[in-house]
Parts: C-alpha cells; structure tokens; sequence
C-alpha cells in the first residue's frame, strides 16, 4: 500500500516535471524564488517570511486582491544561478501563466532578465540586480524601484556629507570601501569614481573573495592602519557579521561604518555581539515594529496562518524588505486590475500595472505602511521611481532604529552612467530603445 | 538472446576496426543519435528541452572532458569550473571581438583557450600525484576565477561586471542567447554533444588513449616502456581542459545567458567529479550517465516531495533532498563503485544470457 | 618599472617603516593560520588512519558546532552540551564505520574521498533539518579584549584559541605515544596489513580515529562559531585547510600546524604588501600558489612521508 502510494507519487512527479499538471484556476499565480537553504540561507530565510506573510495576510484579510486569492508557489533556489533558471522554467506556466518574478539574486536576475522579457512576464529586482535596467526604454521588463546600487552610493556619499556638515566637507577626506569581490560588490565603484572626482574624497578598496568571506583579517589591519574617515560595505552572506566582528576587534568606532542595504539584516550583527552596537546601514524602507500593516499580521499569525516567523522577526530589515517587496506586487496587480478587470491579469498586464504604478502618500496611509515606504512613480522610462533615496538605520544591541530622515541620492550622478550602461547593452544586444511617447 | 554478440563476422579490417564493432551496438547508437536530435525536439516541450536537456548535455561534455583526465590518464583535477570559466570567458571575448565569424568558432576559441590554460596548470602533474595533485588543481579553480574576475578586459569593461551573451545566428536560427527558441539551443549543443563525444571514442581507443591509461595504470612502469609522460600528462590536461572550456562557452551561451564567475565555482568542479564517478570512470557512457543522474537527481527530488502533497516547507524538501542525495551518493558507491555504465554493461550481459542465464 | 618596484622595492619599505604593523599583520597571520590547523588537523588523523581523504571534515565542523550551540539554546549547560556533542560525534564515527567506510574497504583512494563528499551532503542536510538554518550566535566565554604590545594590538580571543590549540596537540601527542591505543593507532597508519595481522582490530581504530576528529572538529566548530557565529558558511573553512594539508603533509600531525602557521603568516602579509598590486583579494588562491611551488621541490609536503615508487 505504502509502496503504492509512493509509486504514484513517483509518476505524479515525472509528470509534474514534464509540465502537464494544467489545473485551471483562477488564482493570481505568484512563484516566489527563495532561498532557504545553503550559505546564504540566514538572510533568505527572513527575507522569503516576508515576502509570503504579505500575501498571507492580503489572502486571509481581503480574500485576495479585489477578489482573485494570490497563489504563491515557493521554489528554493539555494542561490544558485543554475537553480534559479530551472525554477523560473519549472514555474513560469503555472496556474496560467506568472505574473511576476522577485528572483532574489543579482546572478538569477541577470540571467533572466534577457528569458522573462522574451515571455513578457516582469521581472521585480527590487534594490539589487542590473542597476541600467533604471532604463525602461531599453528593459520594458525589468524593474528596479525604489532605488538602485548606484543611486545608494550615492546616498551613503550624501548622508556623510551631511553628518560632516555639507558636501565640501568631503574634500580631503579618505574612506574604506569593503566589498564581496563579485559583480554585485564591484557595481557601485564607478559611481563612488565619479564621486570621488566630483567632491574631492579618496577611498581604499578592499575586495573580500567570495570562497573566503569568512577570513578578512588582513583587511581590518590595513584598516586600522590606514585609520579611514568612514567605512562603506557592500557585503553578503557571512560576509557581512565577519566584517562587523572584525571591526569592532580592532575597535574601529561603528558608528563610522556603514553597510549597503544588504549588509543590514540580523545576520550582519548578530555574531559580532555587543560589538556592532552603532553600526549603521542603509535600507529603502522603514524598520520597527510600529505599523498598522503589521497589526494585520500578528492577527493573521494568531489564527495560525502566515509563515513560521513570529513578531519578534519583524525588526529584521530583511523580513520588512520581503514584505515590502510583497506590497508593491500588490499595488501593482491593483493598478492593472484598475485597467484590465478585477480577474487573474497576464504577465504583460503586470508589466502595465508596474510601469503605471503610482503610490500616493494617501494610499501608503490606507495600506498602513506610512513611514515604511516612501511615495513612489514609476514612469515608462524610469522603472527606478522618481525619488530614490535612503534612509540609515543603526543597530542598537537588540533592536535596529532609523536614525536618518529620506537622504535623497544624486540623480544628476547616476543618470548618466545608467544611461552608458544601458546603451552598451543595448547595442551589444541589438536592441533598439522602444519610444515612450 | 536479445543482445547478441555472436555470429559477427569480420571480413575486413575495416569491420575489426569500426567504433562500433558489433552491428547491434551500432544500430542502437545510430537509433539513439537519431532520436536525440529529430525527434527529441518534437517530442518535448520547452521545460524539458531549456531546463534539463541543454544542461544535461552541456554537462555530460564537461564530464567527457574531465573522464578524459580522470577515468583515462589518472590525473584528479578539482580545477573542472575554472577550464569552464576559461572556455566562456575567452568564448565571449572572441564572440564580441570578431562578431561576424559562426559562433562555432567563437566556442572552439573557448576551447583551445582553455587548453592552453590547461597546459599550464597541468605542468605541476609530472611531479604531483595523487591527491596532492586534486588539490594543487584548486590553485587553477581560485586562481582562474579571480583573474576573470578582476580583469576588466575580460568583460570588455562593462561596469556591471556581467556581460550578456551576445545573439547570434547559424543559418538564420538564433542558437545563443535568451531570444534563441529552446528547440534551436537543444540542436546546437546536441550536434556539439554527438561530435565531441564521437571524437572522445575514437581518442580513447586509439593511440593516445591507450597511452592514457597506460600512465593511469602506473606511470613508471608506463615510461619504462617507452611512453612520454610529458607530452602525455599534457595532451590529456590539453584535451580535457578543451571538453571543459566547450562545455563553459557553451553554459554561459546557450544555459544561463550570462557569463558570470560564480556559475563556475568550486561546486561546480565537485557536481562534475561526481558525474565522472557515478557515472563510471573511464567510460564515455558514463560521463552522459552521470551528468543525467546527478543534474536531475535534485530536481526530481524536489519536486517529488512537491506532487507528493505532503505539507512540507520549501526548505524541509531542500534539506531531505541534501540528505537523500548524500545518501544515495554513498549508496551507490558502494553497490557499484564502477558507476552506472558498469550496470549498463551488466544489463547488456543479462540480456545476452535471457531468457536462460545458465 | 614601477610595477617592478611596487613589488620588489615599495613593500620592504613600509614594513621597515612600521615594524610594528607589520608585527601586527605577521602576529594576526599566525593565529589565523592556529585555526586552519585545527581543521587540517582532522583531515590529517583520519587519513594517517585510514588513508581516507576526508572531505566532511569541514561538514563535520558545522555539524558539531550546529549540535553544540543547539543544545545551548535549549538551555543545556556548556560542559554538559560539550558532553554530549562528544557523544553524538562518536555516535556519528560509528554510523560511519558501519555503513559506509566498512564497505568500501579496498576501494580506489577517489572513491572513498567521493563517498565523503557525499557524506558531507548528507550531513548538511541532516544537521540543518534538526537545528534549522539560521545564523545563530555562540557566547562560551571566549575573552574579547585586546593587548597592546607598543604599536601592535593583539586580540585576545586570537591567543585563547591558540592556547586551546597547542593543548589538543599536547594531549593528541599524549595520547598517541602513551596509550595502548595510540600506539595501536600509530601501527595502523604506519602499514595496514602488518597492524591487522598482529591483531589489532582495523575496524575500532577507523571508530576511534574518526570519533577523535569529530571532536576536533567540535573545538575547531567552538572556535570557529564564536568569532562568525554557528552558519553554513563554517562548513566552507574546509577549503582553508587544504592548501595547509598539503603544504604539511596528509600524514603529519606537526606538518598540518606548522603548515597552518606558514600560510596564515604567508598570505596575511602577502594580501597586505603585495595584495594592491595585484588589485587585491589575492588571499583565495595565495595559499594554494605557494603550496604548488613548494610541492614542486618537495612532492609529499613538509612532513608528509616519502614517497617511495616501485615498478
């Protein structure tokens, strides 16, 4: 019996790989790409709570978006490129076609960023992947709001400016870049170049090789010979608590030291103990525990539903950035909804709703997320927003506190280097920029 | 009965010397060719074509490639990523630097490139052995994929650091690049997969092979009777690096669309090795075995657990799927350390003997 | 030109400019290179015994630190989760034994060493079903001040772990030449055949040897989480070691520390001096350089034993 049962199982399976499990419904399908396995599995695991909690609860309160209950389906990629590629084949079909992919991953976003557009299903890289893809003209799929690698350096650059007392402050003064040595790490320096040259700073580079983030000694001793201005990271994974670690052990003063916003998770303090008490990091929305939305959450959990986090995780940023991630979907899918008819809308439609997304302040207010998410327009040509910008949080020891107002980041810097990024690939890629008129 | 290797009579040498010698074996190869590239693609739908067959493929040459080095010439390497870094890069580079040469060309550029490279990293093998060896070929895993990685040139300085692979056409079908139908990618690196592996049988019951294993089986005695280790030890790194740095171009061009570096890291060394021992060392049915079993192994796990309807979260699956591999890996070395060609041999010896094994 | 003298010239300069920097960096290296040790350290028991590469010594690091600081969380006390993380090591040794290792007796070296590999699959998967995959922070008293010797500033939690270290080599020394079954052990890894048929039961000294190294890889998990806290990444330590084993040796204990102090000194200094030149992050692949040019003049490592060929 039992070995029947398995059998079955096993020929369920095949054929579920084959792709034929064609079970109408008319659910919204949502594939989230998570990761909650492997080396990177510390910061995926809250990330991938978040972003289901949100359409947990809009199920649970609402019944679903006007109506049309959101099916997600979750696929572990481990973080692994290769995974990734396979999950986004494996799901793109189901339940209808899907309606949009937060790959969680510059290396998957990158390689699929050329495969979605080609399926006409959007792609959601929300801070990270290819920052050009700014560029509606020439990535109609792609989208990257609220603000991109290039457009947080520039930030971080500013929000030192300001605690230094002004932009020509800046002059003469020397900072540290630390950063995985991998695409993702290397992105902003060109940007940081131009800064450079533009306020008169110098900065250090020191890259962390990916198989050996884990030993970065000799990194903090040159650090603390150099005695630099400020510390900026671009980190990842393990990386990030080795490098908190390591600087309190030389006792660089944290409250120099400022991560991106993938080096202001949980994992990025928590090994280092009291010693990342005032290390800062920039994030592109609100962290705490005091929003409305989150009210409906911990109801949802109390009925027990949602995913197998608790309240306590709803300090992590990285459980807010899901979540967050998982609300703009669904402004989106309202947004095409509005066009298109309260029913299960298409890929492309999402790419419409994405592209015409308009999130007023009134209605961050109705979704109880004031604070959590600054007011946001997409635009045919710019799929970053209008007004990117950051705010900086600080770890206090047990909880993570914003600290900053919105820094708004140099759009007059960025612009034109995602304009040259996003020509490169277009000729390259022969493709010609789509008019927006 | 069913497999018969009796009543073959040759009358020439020719005959004695075909690759395939007996007439049963080749007419199931020629079926299988056959089948794999014509009617495959209409079989198939674009998941299975895009997600397991192109991989699979690419895979199994890489497996070729490091059979050639491990199962043949003895040699361990851990280095199989970096030689597919190498081939994809160098590919990319000779794609975007002469974009008007057939992209065949452009991954035989990756290729011979990732021989020579191979060359170099195998000198250290006339004095190395063993397991010292498998681990001085890690120097060319970390060592490569940093160069790639910090030298601009490599990328043609695009500031994202991760080039797309460019779209190009062979008879007016796109085969690379995102836009290329799955049906066009699988023919591509299917007519790739055959050559190659045509090429591997006949190098590996020739000359060179046969001083391959020679060396294999132990190099003094082999280099008392006259065989060069030198040119040897090279020609095997040579070619096996060839086979990988094919089956990196081929990756980064007709897989994932993207050259990037962590698509060859030192996991990547290690899937292709099991292939090679799972599938059976010194075997070129093996490598395809091998890159077949351990590329869909995890896949068909995972979604094994998925249709089971067992409410299981996303990372239980993962972890069982690490388990179960693991333990099927462990399991099948020891029931047939000889890897899954020698139970296809055994499948061929029952099926000679049947329906009277006596 | 200048390339030349920013390799042969400029960083002679800054080190006799600040000695004690470079004291610093040289000090920091070596204590670094006491934590490769202790993971090498188990590489090197287990196949002095056994002959077997053991690749899930890395695994079996973050395996033991996952049960150590599990436990902890559930409120055990630290010498009591000491205790049984010991046990469960051991349990493990035997499970080992059991169904793997006695039936690939006689096996090609590759084969065992991909059987590891797939054990170390297994053990990833098994520890984080049981313990989960978060990051999980480990407080076992480790000092975390520093000292200042002039210039330089010495890390306490550095000295601590050296000290730990040079005590399990002391008492893995003792133990060796002084018990019945450390000379039993030190029969085995010496010829196989001669210590079986003298009766010393091949089978327990595989446990043994293998139980022992999980117990390394338990200090080495304890040393490890307390500076990175108990994550995947542990396991990926492993390949810190390697370079280290063969830069010592596979068969020498005394080779796997002092190959560990070389390339933690080496590449510390190297990625200081030199690592600019070359753009940096040159410490990945440093180690593994310097351990195939030095294998190029010495095959079987510092301390490993001869290689001796025979038709």
């Amino acid at each position: 019996m039992e070995f029947r049962k398995m059998a079955l199982a096993a020929v369920a399976s095949a054929v579920g790989l084959a792709g034929i499990a064609a079970t109408a419904y008319a659910d919204q399908p949502i594939p989230a790409l998570v990761y909650r396995t492997g080396a990177y599995a510390p910061s995926g695991i809250p990330l991938a709570n978040g972003y289901l909690d949100y359409f947990a609860m809009i199920n649970e309160r609402d019944g679903g978006v006007n109506g049309v209950p959101l099916a997600v389906e979750e696929c572990d990629t481990g973080y692994a490129t290769d995974r990734g590629v396979e999950c986004y084949d494996r799901t793109k079909g189901t339940g209808g076609g899907a309606t949009v992919y937060s790959p969680w991953s510059t290396g998957i976003t990158y390689a699929l960023i050329e495969k979605a557009t080609n399926d006409k299903i959007p792609i959601l890289s929300m801070g990270y992947g290819r920052t050009s893809a700014a560029n509606g003209k020439v990535f109609p799929y792609v989208f990257n709001f609220p603000a991109t690698y290039w457009s947080q350096a520039t930030s971080v650059v500013q929000y030192i400016a300001n605690e230094a007392g002004g932009l020509d402050k800046l002059k003469g003064m020397r900072f540290a870049y630390i950063y995985l040595d991998h695409p993702y790490g290397k992105e902003p320096i060109p940007t940081l170049d131009v800064l450079a040259e533009k306020f008169g700073f110098t900065y250090d580079k020191y890259p962390v090789p990916p198989a050996s983030m884990t030993e970065q000694k000799s990194i903090w001793l040159q650090i603390r010979k150099t005695k630099p201005d400020y510390a900026i990271m671009w980190g990842w994974g393990a990386m990030n608590g080795t490098a908190v670690r390591e600087a309190s052990n030389i006792r660089f003063p944290m409250e120099k030291f400022i991560g991106n916003w993938w080096s202001g998770g949980n994992d990025a303090v928590v090994p280092a103990g009291k010693g990342s008490i005032g290390y800062k990091s920039a994030t592109f929305h609100g962290v705490g525990t005091g929003f409305d939305a989150y009210k409906d959450v911990e109801a949802m959990y109390a009925a027990g539903k949602g995913s197998s986090a608790d309240k306590a995780e709803h300090n992590n940023p990285l459980w807010a950035r899901g979540f967050a991630n998982a609300a703009y979907i669904v402004e989106a899918i309202r947004t095409a909804q509005a066009k298109f008819g309260n029913r299960q809308i298409s890929g492309e439609e999402m790419r419409w709703g994405l592209e015409n997304l308009d999130l007023s302040e009134e209605r961050i207010a109705e979704m109880g997320m004031t604070g959590y998410i600054p007011p946001l327009k997409i635009t045919c040509e710019n799929h970053e927003g209008d007004n990117p910008a950051i705010l900086v949080q600080q770890w206090k020891g047990d909880k993570w506190e914003i600290i900053s107002d919105w820094v708004p980041a140099m759009t007059e810097v960025v612009a034109p280097l995602i304009e040259q990024d996003s020509a490169q690939y277009a000729s390259e890629n022969n493709i010609t920029p789509r008019s927006c008129n | 009965m069913i497999y018969r290797e009796a009543g073959v009579f040759k009358t020439s040498y020719d005959a004695d010397m075909a690759l395939l010698p007996i007439p049963m074996d080749k007419y199931f190869v020629i079926a299988v060719t056959l089948f794999a590239v014509i009617v495959v693609p209409f079989i198939s739908n674009e998941y299975w074509l895009g997600s397991i067959l192109v991989p699979v493929l690419i895979l199994s040459i890489a497996a070729i490639g490091l059979n050639i080095l491990t199962g043949y010439a003895g040699q361990v390497s851990l280095g199989t990523g970096a030689f597919m870094a190498a081939g994809a890069y160098m590919g990319y580079k000779f794609v975007t630097a002469f974009p008007d040469v057939n992209i065949i060309f452009g991954i035989l550029a990756g290729g011979v490139s990732s021989a020579m490279i191979g060359i170099v990293f195998g000198a250290p093998s006339l004095r190395i052995k063993g397991f010292y060896l498998a681990v001085t070929t890690l120097a060319a895993q970390f060592f490569l994929i940093w160069l790639f990685q910090k030298q601009p040139w490599f990328v043609n300085y695009s500031i994202s650091g991760v080039p797309t692979a460019p779209p190009r056409e062979i008879f007016g079908i796109l085969v690379t690049g995102a836009e290329a139908s799955a049906t066009a990618r699988y023919v591509f690196v299917v007519c790739f997969t055959i050559a190659l592996a045509w090429i591997a049988r006949n190098l590996v019951r020739g000359r060179v092979g046969r001083t391959w294993m020679a060396i294999r089986d132990m190099d003094i005695a082999a280099e008392l009777i006259g065989i060069r280790p030198l040119q040897t030890k090279l020609s095997a790194f040579a070619i096996s690096s060839f086979y990988c740095g094919v089956a990196g171009a081929l990756w980064a061009f007709c897989y994932i669309n993207t050259v990037e570096p962590s698509a060859f890291d030192i996991n990547r060394s290690f899937q292709i090795l099991f292939m090679v021992i799972v599938g059976g060392l010194g075997s070129i049915l093996g490598s395809f075995l091998g890159a077949a079993f351990i590329f869909t192994l995890p896949i068909f796990l995972n979604n094994f657990f998925g249709v089971l309807g067992l409410d299981v979260s996303t990372a239980t699956i993962r972890h069982i799927e690490f388990m179960v591999f693991g333990g099927l890996i462990v399991f099948f070395l020891i029931v047939e350390p000889h890897g899954l060609a020698r139970l296809w041999a055994l499948a061929k010896e029952k099926l000679r003997m049947w329906p009277f094994p006596y | 030109m200048e390339f030349l003298q920013s390799i042969f010239v400029t960083p002679f300069v800054e080190i006799v400019d600040s000695p004690y920097f470079f004291f610093e960096v040289f000090f920091g290296g070596l204590m670094a290179g006491v934590m490769y040790s202790l993971v090498a350290l188990g590489f090197v028991l287990i196949f002095k015994a056994s002959g077997v590469f053991n690749f899930s010594q890395g695994v079996m690091v973050l395996f033991a630190a996952l049960n150590f600081v599990g436990l902890l969380e559930h409120g055990v006390p630290i010498w009591l989760a000491f205790l049984i993380t010991m046990a469960i090591m051991t349990a493990l040794a035997f499970a080992v034994e059991r169904l793997v290792l006695r039936h690939l007796v006689n096996q090609e070296p590759i084969i065992l060493f991909m059987a590891t590999i797939g054990l170390a699959f297994f053990l990833e998967g098994f520890g984080e079903t049981l313990w989960g995959s978060e990051i999980k922070p480990l407080e076992v008293g480790i000092p975390n001040d520093v000292w200042f010797m002039g210039d330089a500033m010495i890390q306490q939690a550095d000295v601590f772990a050296a000290v730990v270290a040079g005590a399990m080599v002391t008492v893995l020394a003792l133990f060796f030449h002084y018990t019945r079954v450390g000379r039993a052990l030190r029969a085995v890894a010496d010829d196989h055949q001669a210590a079986l048929s003298i009766g010393i039961p091949l089978n327990h000294i595989w446990i043994i040897v293998w139980a022992v190294a999980g117990v390394v890889a338990l200090v080495a998990g304890i040393l490890w989480g307390s500076k990175l806290g108990v994550q995947f990444s542990l396991s990926v330590i492993a390949l810190k070691a390697l370079p280290v084993l063969i830069l010592g040796g596979f068969t020498s204990i005394p080779g796997a520390i002092i190959g560990g102090l070389i390339i933690g000194a080496g590449e510390k200094v190297a990625e200081v001096y030199w690592g600019s030149v070359f753009g940096g992050a040159i410490e990945e692949w440093f180690a593994y350089i310097v351990a195939l040019v030095f294998l190029f003049f010495r095959p079987q490592g510092l301390f490993g034993d001869k290689i001796i060929e025979r038709v």
